[in-house]
């Protein structure tokens, strides 16, 4: 009995020596793999969100394919991980996935006590309030005494606690784990209040028996900068992210898009060349091909064309770029120059 | 080892130490405890130290940090501003509230259907049959979402009521709301005297068997008990001056829509998170007791009670002193783990966002990431809890069992 144990344990004892020694860089460990695990949402319409044929859409889908076509040129080389707000950090701490792009909230505690780093932000959003039209509400402050509906483990649930605190109005929390029996509970009429990003308002809204009968009131309680967040540690992965962020962003304000994108290979703008890969040698910096930022643009599009595929004014959650537009048209989006 | 003890035995001098099956068994053991232990320290030192280079916060230390969040129910006194740990802590009240109101109501539940299935009616036992047949093989978590969301749809909305007994109780989607007792000055003699009430009851219980062992006369023991446990607190309640009045909730039916309804924090409130898991818990749980009653009582062997019959027993005193003692022997075992496992399955809470331990321990989680720690939590929190069960149902069974002469 004991002659059969004992090499399974010293077995698994040294495999539990081994897995300490071995820790590639992501960077090396996506090339041999040949994908991305990308860690996304349960589905939330607009951000990350799987069709019928189970393909996965959305701004936050289209981050992880861009960093995809950064890599490998490929942007069908990622597979999707669908976590819970609850998993996603316990997910990409262990690294279950590589990359997690799940519109979450970039704070202070999660950037520095998590072992994460946040790679940009993606969508500037703040948290609001839905409720029935017919309660005539006009103004979150008028919402002394209403039952909350919302999911658990988020920020939301500690910005409506500040919130209804700081307003000395009583309230009642229900908190669920999956968005999509927050909807349920909401729509049965359990709660007045349906909280949470107002993007994910919109998103959500359409999902309720009829859309039509709520609305999302104006203000907004928080600041909310959704991202892409990687593991800490890790800077070669960390600047694939933060750059396919920044090229997405800089093909916008250059007036690259997947459409145009070969044309302007040729174009005399320098900033247009270096970002494309035609001069200089900007892709050995993060350990990628020089034409990555090409292949972002061109398998995935610029973030205008990202933004209005997916949320914007045309798409049923019918969002309008506001704050996230470019900073030379009066929004926040902002990328550090490829030079 | 039938081979090495003939060896040894064949050898007329003392054998090789290492031919000993004695020192090679303590060689062995001695081996596997010292493995067993650099397994156990190279997991805790290898994840302690992956923690620490990944910067991920680990450590007690968070317990004692702001929480911030909200929780809907809570038995002990909780606010946003308290600490995690406090949160931790509302959220086991909570699951034991559900285990303790689930094992009781499943316990009653489940003794009726079983004795119910053995019933000389069809009627009744084919219902209870289709009961146990139905409830037991659909999963519980489909159950829990029936009667949370299906149920919940079927009952009056926020701004409606449902009113039993006299305008006093009400229902709709927000829970079940009642009077809520106020105790003011004095109230605490009526405790006084319901414990006095049980304490005595013990010692006319056991008073009571002394006599008949050795009088043969029996004592109303129960209605005795029943009238002290009721009648002397009644009498304190009276001689003190009633001190306590009825706090009802509120219900608003004119105003802006926003403040119509129930008001909150006013009368006492069974929030409907409440109500579904505890009806699925324990109706799920009572199809298994269902059966373990059952089989306990057909386990009793059909001689018993003729002989009892012939002993001149009626029908009654039969059951409550011959078969049912023996039948308890065969049902406290399975029974205990129906409890464990009621108490386990309050943990499907989350899906339906009542504050129990583990949903309230991955809000914890998320908020501070401390995944480790939080886990350890809830492990600790449920072996001990099961430990408990289990203790405390052995107990009894060992006061159950069959005292073999």
């Amino acid at each position: 009995m004991s002659k059969k144990i004992l090499p399974l344990v010293l077995g698994a004892a040294m495999g539990v020596a081994a897995t300490t020694a071995a820790s590639a860089t992501t960077l090396e460990d996506v090339k041999a793999k040949g994908f991305i695990q990308c860690g996304v949402s349960q589905g939330l319409p607009g951000f990350s969100n799987p069709d019928a044929q189970g393909n996965w859409t959305g701004l936050d889908v289209d981050l992880c394919r861009a960093m995809a076509a950064a890599v490998f040129g490929d942007a069908s080389a990622v597979k999707f991980t669908p976590l819970s707000a609850k998993e996603r950090f316990t997910a990409l701490q262990s690294g279950e996935v590589d990359v997690l792009s799940r519109n979450t909230t970039w704070t202070m505690s999660r950037d520095t006590k998590l072992g994460l780093n946040f790679a940009g932000v993606n969508y500037y959003d703040g948290q609001g309030f839905m409720v029935r039209k017919d309660l005539g509400v006009t103004s979150a402050l008028e919402l002394s005494g209403a039952s909350v509906c919302t999911n658990t483990g988020t920020t939301t649930e500690l910005n409506v606690a500040d919130y209804f605190r700081a307003n000395n109005m009583p309230y009642e929390i229900v908190a669920f784990e999956k968005a999509d029996e927050v909807v349920a509970a909401y729509d049965a009429g359990r709660c007045d209040v349906y909280t949470t990003d107002a993007s994910g308002l919109y998103a959500q809204r359409l999902k309720l028996t009829n859309p039509g009968d709520h609305m999302v009131l104006s203000e907004i309680i928080s600041k909310e900068p959704l991202g892409p967040v990687v593991r800490q540690g890790d800077d070669e992965w960390f600047n694939v992210a933060k750059w396919t962020l920044n090229a997405m962003i800089n093909a916008e304000e250059l007036g690259v898009s997947s459409a145009n994108v070969d044309d302007m290979k040729s174009s005399d703008n320098p900033s247009i060349k270096r970002m494309l890969g035609v001069e200089g040698a900007y892709g050995e910096g993060i350990g990628l091909s020089n034409d990555w930022a090409y292949n972002v643009i061109k398998n995935v599009g610029n973030y205008e064309e990202s933004f209005n595929a997916n949320v914007g004014p045309d798409t049923p959650l019918g969002i309008s770029r506001g704050v996230n537009a470019l900073w030379s048209d009066g929004g926040f989006l902002y990328a550090p120059p490829v030079r | 080892m039938s081979v090495m003890e003939q060896d040894s035995a064949g050898a007329p001098a003392r054998a090789s130490l290492l031919n000993d099956p004695k020192v090679r068994g303590i060689f062995f053991q001695v081996v596997l405890i010292a493995v067993l232990v650099f397994v156990g320290y190279n997991i805790v030192s290898n994840t302690a130290a992956n923690l620490e280079r990944q910067n991920i916060a680990s450590g007690w230390g968070f317990l004692e940090n702001t929480a911030g969040f909200g929780i809907i129910q809570s038995l002990a006194s909780y606010s946003e501003t308290s600490s995690y740990g406090q949160a931790l802590f509302v959220g086991f009240l909570n699951t034991l509230l559900v285990a303790i109101v689930g094992i009781f109501i499943a316990t009653i539940v489940g003794f009726v259907v079983g004795i119910a299935r053995l019933s000389d009616n069809w009627v009744i036992s084919r219902l209870a049959y289709c009961y146990v047949e139905l409830i037991r093989n659909v999963p519980l978590l489909l159950q829990i979402f029936f009667w949370y969301f299906a149920v919940l749809r079927a009952v009056p909305g926020k701004r409606e009521k449902w009113s039993f007994f006299f305008d006093s109780f009400h229902l709709n989607i927000a829970g079940f709301r009642g009077p809520k007792p106020i105790w003011q000055d004095g109230a605490s003699l009526i405790g006084i005297a319901l414990i006095i009430a049980i304490v005595a009851c013990i010692v006319i219980a056991q008073w009571a068997r002394k006599r008949q062992e050795s009088t043969g006369q029996q004592f109303p023991v129960f209605w005795t008990a029943v009238g002290l446990i009721i009648g002397l607190p009644l009498i304190m309640y009276f001689v003190t001056g009633m001190p306590m009045h009825l706090e009802h909730p509120v219900f608003v039916d004119t105003g802006p829509r926003i403040r119509q309804g129930f008001q909150l924090n006013v009368g006492f409130n069974l929030i409907p998170e409440f109500l579904a898991l505890t009806a699925a818990l324990s109706i799920y749980t009572a199809s298994f007791i269902a059966e373990i009653v059952r089989a306990g009582i057909q386990a009793v062997s059909h001689g018993q009670t003729e002989a009892a019959h012939a002993l001149g027993l009626r029908q009654s005193p039969t059951l409550r002193l011959v078969i049912i003692p023996q039948a308890m022997r065969v049902i406290i075992p399975p029974l205990t783990s129906q409890y464990l496992n009621l108490t386990k399955n309050s943990s499907l809470a989350v899906a339906i966002a009542f504050p129990d331990l583990v949903s309230v321990g991955g809000t914890v989680l998320n908020q501070t990431g401390q995944a480790i720690e939080i886990i350890g939590i809830w492990m600790a929190i449920y072996l001990t809890l099961s430990l408990v069960t289990s203790a405390f149902m052995n107990w009894y069974n060992q006061r159950m069992a069959l005292v073999e002469r």
